[in-house]
């Protein structure tokens, strides 16, 4: 929809030596893909991060680079490593985009983290592949945070005024490991309900269940070794209370425990085979 | 800067924060089309470079230097149709039309893998609500449906809809694919508040804005009580709304309007105006609502039309036939349970818009959305006290409606505004205001209790019905009179009793929406009927079969009061036969392996009125042109109920010819007869007898002038394709016209015809699905659909009206949820959050057509608009009791809203 407060765009093409001068009512402008689906009256200009040229993947034996700009589109088309396993996680947490195939050809990964909300798929994505974030303040100076501690609520994250977020690295150790996914819609191929990862070593043992969209922000719990399914449930409860759910017309609260404790079970069951 | 559209260039610069969609409307490229303006609905789809995306999420000026391709652009420059232009038009993969531009620019960029591998997934991000995609599917896999047309047999025919070709090249115009020079634009400011009284309006700030001209409060209105509900018949509505109040009954209502240059300044003009408000308690339970104490929504002050305003009844309604009493007595087992449902909304894909002109006669011009403009002008007449002949409303295409667009939600506002400054003025309502400040279908609340003997012989019904008519009336009554009429008419029982309420609340307002109160009450009995069964250990089918309504049968409810409604044909029998018969056969599908899924199958029947028991009427008028063909003038609009098509092959059949002659004029009350609307199901059975009655003798005429012109005898005259054979003679009409103009004759006339006496349609349907032991989705494995719609004028697009129907029955009953907070503000105002059915939620239904033909309705047919809905949910619910061992008795089922008995009772089961 037209932005009809905006007065200006401008093509940041650096961020850093004082290129841009941080104002009430700017934002950054990635796909534009959520700023232009709702009304945002407080916003004033827009700052185009497309302006700042940032190849969209970089893959390397050490992992994978993906720009905070990089379309859905391109990393869908990401073909994968034979030996990162866990790469089809990329497949699956674009096909949980509410969004159309369409809206993947302008969206950017970054956007759909920025954004922070609970049922954001790169968010899920890039939290269970351990994912490290990489930010820029206005001075150019760079820091990086573990993905799982980006989103802090519901539409909630770190990002302090003017800063944005880069990158996002996905390390090769978490792509090598074996995965498993499972999430739960209202609708055919509707938002996530409850999108639920899993991911053990190679050679089995330490397990890591990444539980999103039926949390706020997202969850991790790490095992050192395969746990049982008591020792899952247990671990699950304590961190996830019962208000620690999310509430909203895509799933009531205790529906999205009850399909978490269940699709967890049968991640843990799975993972816990031989590898395969 | 440059902008490359369709191979054209253009020079002209978007505004910084504009989306690519206004920007290609702005330059003329009408076929982008809104339907959510947030990325949801993909009616905005176009291709930059080839690929495809959602236009109203593309800042314009990234669409710089690149090849920009609409619908418009997408045949060849030879004007050769794109494949699968040609594809929608071979299937008819469109109603309304208004997604169309954009499911083919999303088709036409998919691969043959794309299609064959995952069409579901292409397609999620295109909403239909009128197809249920059946035909959708049919036109990108290339199934050709619409079948050839032969001169005078065009009735039975599948011919594809006059607009065809306009709607898959995105030429079709609806209401707002126009500009108007000096057009100014309107918002509104709606209440944050659901009851509040307005201390002071300071509106100095807006009008301060650059762009504003004008800025209405309620003080700037008529102060005139109306109703927002179109009727033929006001007297049928309460009057209890101002067009602009000082009392705030609902969240979303509208308070002020602005009028500016563009629609930013009139956005920013309501920011700016304040308003002070004193916020009154407020209620938005209909039994609270009931209860002494409660707050009032309307004071004893409005309509005394209001049954008792100080208990918030807008009516209540009492009747029956016999005693119930005696009936419960003589009952071996007795069923009694509520049953409950939600509000759903019509999600048209056209929002509500108009635009208002004053022309240089100085009369008032109004192009609109609506089901029916003549209502419409007669409603802009009272509240501005202006004369008929002062007055023209017309509508171009319309894009949806499903009784939405049976309200004036818009007109009023731009028509005070375009007389008021002498200037166009259009709105828009966004998709948010449709759903927060439009209306939704009736929650009701139906306590069904039923005594039958151990034979199953009914003897007794009693039904108790509280719908929440929301904060104002405005279809609170008709729906509440439907909802107890053919729900209770469909079973023969000595012993009836009815006590029904219509309860204001501050809520948004409830309307008319396809089933018209009666969806939510056959629900209820549908659902008894089945519990019932159980109780009885009889088979639904056979329960049903013993108790309903036979030819010949009056159809009693409220009383035994002489009725003009009658069993015109009777196919109800076949129905439940064909259901019965295709569960039995089973179509294949299974449930998915494992040990997982829990199956049963359910059924419901339905019976609705052919019209509304309101006056409802219809004239058509009929010429012969100059070139020989037709033009039948008729007022009711079309918006993808298909009547255009039905209009025209009843003309061609009856004067010989194909569809392709008859032109039509519509929807104009300055082009038209009168016509009461395109609502309560009479597309087919009022206006189309109208076109019946006026082609007969038409059809006369044109014989009795060519006999008496040639000298032959009239039973030697006939008429073939495009002339009139007399004899050995053959006249074209184009000279048979000429003939009669120069001798005086008339070869044109009109013919009226009226919603009495009424036939009855029925409807069964039948489910077979799968419900998960510990989620609670439910898999639909087989839909059987049965319509008795007497005669079928067109196959296809009968199939189109049920398939349509069923998609937005399976929607209310699986998907959609409107959710209203404790302050009584809608929280999922956008597609996203109200999720309305896509491609990847519609099972094939299995249809089958009774083979009836109606003793009342034009060539013996019926109407079948609205009809279909209404046993989907019941025979769901039945199904998931069936499935599940548990009735559930409020819809919708959505998992989360079920899993939990379902799994306490199963989930331990096999592993």
């Amino acid at each position: 929809m037209n932005l009809n407060t905006i007065e200006e765009v401008r093509q940041a093409t650096a961020v850093a030596g004082g290129d841009v001068e941080w104002r009430d009512g700017d934002s950054w402008l990635a796909g534009g893909t959520w700023l232009f689906s709702e009304p945002q009256p407080y916003l004033r200009r827009l700052l185009d991060l497309r302006a700042m040229g940032w190849q969209p993947l970089e893959s390397s034996d050490g992992g994978l680079r993906v720009a905070a700009t990089c379309t859905i589109a391109a990393l869908y088309a990401f073909p994968g490593r034979p030996d990162w396993p866990a790469s089809f996680l990329i497949d699956e947490c674009c096909r949980a985009f509410l969004a159309s195939f369409k809206i993947w050809n302008t969206a950017t990964v970054g956007g759909n983290i920025c954004m922070s909300l609970p049922a954001g798929p790169m968010i899920s994505l890039t939290t269970a592949l351990e994912g490290v974030y990489i930010i820029q303040g206005l001075d150019g100076a760079e820091r990086q945070m573990p993905a799982l501690d980006f989103v802090t609520g519901n539409h909630q994250n770190v990002l302090q005024p003017g800063e944005l977020l880069r990158a996002i690295d996905l390390p090769a150790a978490a792509l090598r490991k074996r995965a498993a996914f499972r999430r739960m819609s209202m609708t055919h191929m509707g938002r996530s309900t409850a999108l639920l990862i899993g991911t053990v070593l190679p050679q089995g043992g330490a397990f890591t269940l990444t539980v999103s969209a039926a949390t706020p922000r997202p969850v991790q719990i790490v095992f050192a070794e395969a746990p049982d399914a008591r020792a899952l449930r247990e671990r699950l409860n304590e961190a996830i209370p019962d208000d620690g759910y999310f509430d909203d017309v895509h799933g009531a609260p205790e529906y999205r425990k009850h399909i978490t404790h269940y699709y967890a079970e049968q991640i843990r069951a799975e993972l816990a085979g031989a590898p395969a | 800067m440059s902008y490359h559209v369709n191979g054209k260039t253009f020079s002209e610069n978007p505004a910084a924060g504009q989306c690519l969609r206004t920007f290609l409307r702005e330059l003329g490229w009408f076929g982008v089309k809104k339907g959510c303006d947030a990325g949801d609905c993909g009616a905005c789809s176009v291709w930059l470079d080839g690929v495809p995306v959602h236009s109203c999420l593309i800042p314009a000026y990234r669409a710089e230097g690149l090849q920009i391709t609409t619908i418009e652009g997408l045949a060849g420059e030879n004007g050769d149709l794109h494949p699968m232009q040609r594809q929608f038009l071979d299937a008819q993969g469109f109603q309304c039309g208004f997604c169309t531009a954009g499911m083919i620019m999303t088709a036409a960029s998919l691969s043959a893998e794309d299609i064959q591998g995952d069409l579901a997934r292409h397609l999620k991000g295109n909403l239909c609500r009128c197809t249920g995609y059946h035909a959708i599917e049919d036109a990108i896999h290339g199934v050709k449906t619409v079948e050839e047309d032969r001169p005078g047999a065009s009735v039975g025919t599948g011919v594809g809809a006059p607009a065809g070709p306009e709607v898959v090249t995105g030429k079709a115009r609806y209401t707002l694919d126009t500009t108007m020079e000096g057009m100014l634009h309107l918002k509104v400011l709606r209440a944050p508040h659901a009851h509040a009284k307005i201390v002071s309006i300071d509106k100095s700030a807006a009008l301060a804005v650059p762009g504003v001209h004008a800025v209405y409060t309620w003080q700037d209105v008529p102060r005139k009580l109306y109703t927002t509900s179109i009727h033929e018949d006001f007297r049928v509505d309460p009057n209890d709304t101002y067009m602009l109040d000082n009392i705030v009954r609902f969240v979303g209502q509208r308070i002020v309007a602005v009028v500016a240059e563009s629609e930013a300044a009139a956005e920013e003009g309501c920011r700016q105006v304040v308003v002070e408000y004193e916020v009154l308690p407020a209620v938005f339970d209909p039994e609270e609502a009931m209860r002494a104490g409660a707050p009032v929504v309307h004071d004893t002050s409005g309509d005394q039309f209001i049954r008792q305003p100080e208990r918030n009844i807008l009516i209540d309604i009492h009747g029956g036939i016999g005693d119930v009493e005696t009936g419960f007595a003589a009952a071996d087992v007795i069923h009694e349970a509520t049953y409950g449902t939600h509000r759903g909304q019509h999600a048209h894909l056209e929002t509500h818009c108009s635009i208002s002109w004053v022309d240089e006669d100085g009369r008032l011009n109004v192009r609109t959305t609506s089901q029916s403009p003549f209502i419409c002008r007669d409603k802009l007449c009272y509240l501005f006290g202006l004369g008929l002949q002062n007055v023209r409303v017309f509508c171009d295409r319309v894009g949806g409606g499903f009784g939405g667009k049976q309200e004036v939600l818009t007109e009023d506002l731009t028509a005070l505004a375009a007389i008021n400054t002498g200037r166009p003025v259009q709105w828009e309502f966004t998709r948010e205001e449709q759903f927060s400040a439009s209306t939704v279908r009736h929650p009701m609340q139906t306590t069904v209790k039923l005594g039958a003997t151990r034979d199953g012989t009914l003897t007794a019904i009693q039904m108790r019905v509280v719908s929440n008519t929301g904060a104002y009336g405005n279809h609170g009554g008709e729906t509440l009179y439907h909802a107890c009429s053919e729900s209770v008419g469909l079973y023969r029982c000595p012993n009836k009793k009815i006590d029904a309420f219509a309860v204001y609340t501050n809520t948004l307002p409830s309307g008319a929406i396809r089933g018209y109160g009666l969806t939510q009450t056959l629900y209820a009995v549908e659902c008894a009927m089945d519990e019932l069964a159980r109780a009885l250990e009889m088979d639904p089918f056979d329960l049903r079969q013993k108790n309903v309504v036979r030819p010949g049968d009056p159809m009693l409810s409220l009383g035994e009061e002489a009725s003009d409604t009658e069993i015109g044909s009777y196919g109800l029998d076949e129905c439940a036969t064909q259901v019965r018969d295709a569960l039995a056969r089973g179509n294949g599908v299974a449930a998915p392996p494992g040990g997982d899924w829990l199956t049963g199958q359910g059924i419901a029947y339905a019976m609705h009125d052919a019209a509304p028991p309101t006056e409802h009427r219809s004239e058509a008028r009929l010429r012969v042109l100059e070139d020989g063909a037709f033009e039948l003038a008729i007022g009711t609009a079309e918006f993808g109920n298909g009547t255009t098509t039905q209009h025209v092959q009843i003309a061609a059949s009856t004067l010989g010819t194909v569809a392709d002659r008859v032109r039509v004029v519509q929807s104009d009350t300055d082009k038209t007869g009168f016509d009461t609307g395109a609502f309560a199901s009479t597309g087919t059975f009022v206006a189309s007898k109208a076109v019946w009655l006026a082609a007969e003798a038409l059809r006369e005429r044109i014989l009795d002038f060519a006999a008496s012109h040639t000298q032959v005898g009239r039973d030697m005259c006939r008429l073939d394709a495009a002339a009139v054979i007399c004899g050995e003679v053959r006249i074209p009409l184009g000279d048979l016209l000429q003939a009669a103009e120069t001798s005086g004759h008339q070869l044109a006339l009109s013919r009226r015809a009226y919603g009495s006496p009424r036939s009855v349609a029925f409807n069964v349907h039948g489910f077979r699905i799968a419900v998960h032991r510990v989620t609670g989705e439910i898999i639909i494995l087989q839909s059987v659909h049965a319509a008795d719609a007497g005669t079928v004028i067109n196959p296809m697009q009968l199939r189109g009206q049920v398939e349509g129907a069923v998609a937005q029955g399976i929607g209310w009953a699986l998907y959609e949820r409107m959710v209203i907070d404790e302050t009584g503000k809608v929280v999922n105002p956008q597609f996203r959050n109200y999720r309305i059915p896509a491609y990847a939620d519609i099972p094939r239904t299995e249809i089958f057509f009774a083979d009836t033909h109606d003793t009342i309705g034009p060539l013996g047919a019926k109407g079948m608009g609205e009809c279909p809905i209404n046993p989907v949910a019941p025979a769901l619910a039945n199904a998931l009791e069936d499935a599940t061992g548990i009735r559930f008795h409020d819809l919708p089922f959505r998992p989360d809203l079920i899993y939990r008995p379902i799994f306490e009772k199963h989930g331990m089961a096999t592993a």
